[in-house]
């Protein structure tokens, strides 16, 4: 039985009566994040800032940091040292973690002055924060394998605030074996799944109205003339 | 009219329901294509006109070679076991009031010592052992009493420092037993690169923890100095910068900012003081929706009147 055939008769279709784990999966991923939410083309009035591009600047820089990093695990740790190619893509990776940070913090930022938790987004904040602390231990392990002498003195030097906590013991910022793994595997992993739940978090709630937005205002009584004014 | 309460509940309602007002027109894609393109732009020519910093490593040859006597001085410490790793209790050795505590919380005690390191024979004695270099020297070593052996190193790390320049071939005549062969022995061992390979190779051929090789140059003044000279040391904002003129790890401003308060530098316990600071305000950011005071700064300063200035001027 078809969608239509459902309105029309009223009588539940088979993806309403699904109890398979399956079914109900997909049944609550669908009212949760049904496809105009999870690929808009519109976006409500108010989102209209300058403020709101940074987060896209750090998902831009997020990719041009895997693409380089992908390029330089094909290659090995030390081929950026011998080849002026190696020594580029090197390049372009210090510097879209430099502008991926530079955007991420910018967005931070701008979200904590929109008080950007509000209406049920608690878990967007959390994520976004999260995923700003586990992509500072992702860049620190990048220092630690250059392979030269900014990573074996950021080693040397770090290893007592590591040490300090008990940690060193498990996670030995000398051994760059371990940190190599973490950099090239473990840390992409998880900057990968929190900035995706991140994302999904914002498709599903979406952007948050302006602070003290009401439903007196004009471009909520009125949309069509609020609708026409901003374009 | 609608009490504050119910007025202050009726706007938290709105940010929560699917947004009914105006709307604009926007397309996911091509914001993500127009932002891929000019973060693109942007980072392949920073890349192509900054580059990025590369400076060769130091190793246990180029400091034997560049001061053999700074060398000759931490490998004396290292045979004596009284050098900083020597010293360091966990995760390195079992010094007894090494760590670093807050209170009654002794965090790196609890690891143990994980990664165990006896300076003398992973850095001295093994080494020379495997290269079969200094063995009636080395022999004289094993067979004398730890006492003994404390002595010839104490006595000559002493002689040393008065030795002009620190110059083993300046110290006077003393009782240092082979300490003066085994050291020197090491010097040009490590002066002909056999050292590097000797250390790391205690881990196994296929060996990529360069633990030991890194302590050893950190105990001397060579690699320090060289690390200060590129301004990457702790009272120069540290970790967060790298050789060169660029920005480094800039995110890391804080963490490296309580270094240089001096009531929490000059700490004995500045490292597990200063990392317990930075957990505490990470967690508190990400807990600022529910921190009463914290949660109400940005009603409080309207920086996002600017933000949203087009919706309050027609609302």
């Amino acid at each position: 039985m078809s969608d239509i055939d459902q309105v029309e008769t009223g009588t539940p279709t088979e993806a309403e009566t699904d109890h398979t784990w399956t079914g109900r999966t997909r049944r609550w991923v669908l009212k949760r994040l049904p496809p105009d939410k999870l690929l808009p083309n519109t976006q409500p009035s108010y989102v209209a800032s300058w403020i709101y591009v940074f987060g896209m600047g750090a998902i831009a820089s997020l990719l041009f940091i895997i693409a380089s990093g992908v390029i330089l695990s094909l290659n090995g740790p030390m081929w950026y040292h011998l080849s002026s190619l190696g020594h580029f893509v090197n390049s372009v990776h210090l510097w879209s973690v430099e502008f991926f940070f530079f955007f991420m913090v910018i967005h931070l930022w701008g979200k904590f002055w929109m008080a950007a938790w509000r209406g049920n987004r608690v878990l967007t904040w959390i994520t976004g924060v999260v995923s700003f602390a586990v992509s500072i231990v992702a860049a620190f392990t990048g220092y630690l394998v250059q392979t030269n002498f900014d990573s074996e003195w950021i080693a040397f030097q770090a290893k007592d605030a590591i040490n300090a906590t008990g940690i060193g013991a498990w996670f030995n910022v000398t051994n760059f074996g371990q940190m190599f793994m973490w950099h090239i595997l473990l840390l992409p992993i998880a900057v990968i799944v929190i900035v995706a739940l991140h994302i999904v978090l914002v498709r599903m709630h979406g952007v948050v109205s302006p602070i003290d937005a009401d439903e007196t205002d004009s471009q909520l009584i009125n949309k069509e003339i609020a609708h026409v004014e901003t374009h | 009219m609608l009490k504050p309460i119910d007025l202050k509940r009726r706007k938290a309602q709105l940010a929560a329901r699917p947004w009914s007002g105006a709307e604009r027109e926007y397309d996911l894609f091509k914001e993500l294509t127009v932002g891929v393109v000019v973060v693109g732009l942007i980072v392949v020519g920073f890349a192509a006109v900054a580059s990025s910093p590369d400076e060769a490593p130091v190793n246990l040859q180029s400091w034997a070679n560049a001061q053999p006597a700074d060398f000759v001085a931490t490998a004396t410490a290292e045979l004596g076991k009284t050098s900083d790793t020597a010293t360091y209790g966990p995760p390195y050795s079992t010094t007894k009031g090494a760590t670093q505590t807050l209170g009654a919380l002794d965090l790196q005690s609890f690891s143990g010592t994980r990664i165990p390191i006896d300076t003398a024979a992973d850095f001295v004695t093994t080494p020379l052992h495997k290269l079969q270099t200094e063995g009636p020297a080395l022999a004289a070593w094993n067979a004398a009493s730890s006492k003994q052996q404390a002595t010839w190193t104490g006595n000559y790390g002493t002689a040393l420092s008065k030795a002009p320049g620190g110059k083993p071939s300046s110290v006077k005549s003393g009782n240092y037993g082979p300490v003066p062969a085994l050291t020197g022995g090491l010097l040009a061992e490590a002066q002909r690169g056999a050292l590097d390979g000797a250390i790391l190779s205690e881990g196994g051929l296929f060996n990529t923890d360069y633990t030991r090789s890194i302590l050893f140059l950190g105990d001397g003044t060579y690699f320090p100095n060289l690390a200060d000279a590129q301004h990457l040391t702790g009272d120069q904002w540290g970790v967060m910068n790298e050789t060169g003129s660029y920005p480094g790890q800039s995110w890391l401003w804080l963490f490296s900012f309580w270094y240089q308060v001096p009531a929490i530098g000059n700490l004995p316990n500045a490292d597990l003081v200063v990392v317990g600071l930075m957990l505490f305000l990470t967690l508190l950011l990400a807990l600022v929706p529910f921190i009463p005071g914290l949660r109400a700064i940005p009603r409080l300063i309207p920086v996002h009147k600017l933000i949203w200035r087009d919706y309050y001027k027609r609302r």
